[in-house]
């Protein structure tokens, strides 16, 4: 599965959620198929993208937010996995794309191409729903269960290794970080 | 019984109140016992207890762009563990934060483990161009707390309150 194609396939589902994602390709990549107000790219602090969705899912519980994670992000905030499983926002669904690797620095590999499997590290974090999916059709019915599940789902997708060409977009951080506040604020 | 204050706890507790904070995320330290269970018993607050500090950032950016003013209780040690995400969260994307830090390692320190982190504290918030001021009397706790949120809002960048052992701690 490409994580392009997971994404294009709930495009939809977007347009009244808040979205919150990681740097490099899932940022680009979503910024690809359309930048909407209600989408903040964390375009650097790894590992904090699952936090900033906490954040907002507890303080705006009539919004439902996603967040789009990676496996490198996760890795470098386990402990996050556990804060988020304490508090169980029933409005934030956490999709994790796993492609087993740090794409955007030369694709070197995490551990979860090393058995490590970030799914059954969420279940037993304590996350009420998880699910580890493998194609297309399983993302888009997976993910549409966590929209309507009214419970905290971490949703790990495993994707290809590959991703855009360029990782910079024309949108400056500033812009949509300023322009996701008044749009979360109205 | 812990000698930490808990008249000191509560008038920092009250002055966070009174900026209209209304999410505190924290990680247990001895000397922020007493806030923290006064944010746990607060029905009109929510408490966040981290894993590890760095989240805190991540939590307070996204309750700011939700409209919610937040702080953060941590030691100075939880400082060293969040250097990244203050620099590439809140000061890439100017968020403000209001940190309150717990400054172990100060003259008076008893535990020695707590005596490196003290020595590094004010340097590494210089560094780190976040200004910072001290809690050490209860007379100006209050506005302070207010002074450092209107600096922190009004320039979307983190500040600092050093919590003093002369304010929390109550044997000398």
């Amino acid at each position: 599965m490409l994580r392009i194609d997971a994404l294009r396939s709930v495009y939809d589902r977007l347009e009244n959620r808040v979205v919150v994602t990681i740097m490099g390709a899932v940022a680009a990549e979503l910024q690809s198929l359309g930048h909407r107000p209600n989408f903040f790219y964390l375009q650097h602090a790894m590992g904090l993208a699952s936090s900033m969705g906490l954040g907002i899912a507890l303080t705006r519980p009539d919004r439902q937010v996603v967040v789009f994670d990676g496996d490198g992000s996760v890795l470098m905030n386990l402990g996050g996995l556990t804060t988020l499983a304490r508090y169980k926002p029933k409005n934030l669904v956490h999709v994790v794309f796993d492609n087993e690797s740090l794409l955007s620095v030369g694709g070197f590999p995490t551990a979860t191409s090393t058995g490590s499997d970030l799914a059954a590290i969420a279940a037993a974090a304590g996350i009420p729903r998880t699910a580890a999916v493998r194609t297309i059709d399983e993302f888009t019915k997976a993910f549409d269960d966590a929209l309507s599940a009214g419970a905290l789902t971490t949703l790990v997708a495993k994707v290809d290794a590959v991703g855009p060409k360029q990782f910079v977009t024309d949108l400056a951080l500033l812009e949509n970080r300023f322009q996701f506040q008044r749009y979360l604020r109205s | 019984m812990s000698p930490v204050s808990v008249a000191s706890s509560r008038i920092v507790y009250d002055a966070l109140k009174a900026c209209g904070i209304r999410l505190v995320s924290a990680l247990p330290e001895t000397w922020l016992v007493h806030l923290i269970r006064m944010a746990d018993d607060d029905p009109e607050m929510i408490l966040v207890r981290l894993a590890k500090e760095e989240e805190g950032v991540g939590i307070s950016a996204g309750a700011h762009l939700a409209g919610v003013k937040s702080a953060m209780l941590m030691q100075n040690h939880g400082l060293l563990a969040s250097i990244n995400g203050i620099v590439s969260c809140a000061q890439l994307y100017r968020i403000p934060l209001l940190m309150l830090i717990s400054y172990r390692g100060e003259f008076g320190e008893r535990d020695p483990w707590q005596t490196e982190g003290g020595g590094v504290t004010e340097d590494l918030l210089r560094a780190l161009r976040i200004p910072f001021s001290y809690l050490d009397n209860v007379s100006h706790v209050a506005p302070r707390i207010a002074k450092a949120q209107t600096l922190s809002l009004s320039s979307n960048k983190p500040v600092a309150l050093l919590l003093c052992r002369d304010l929390m701690w109550e044997d000398q």
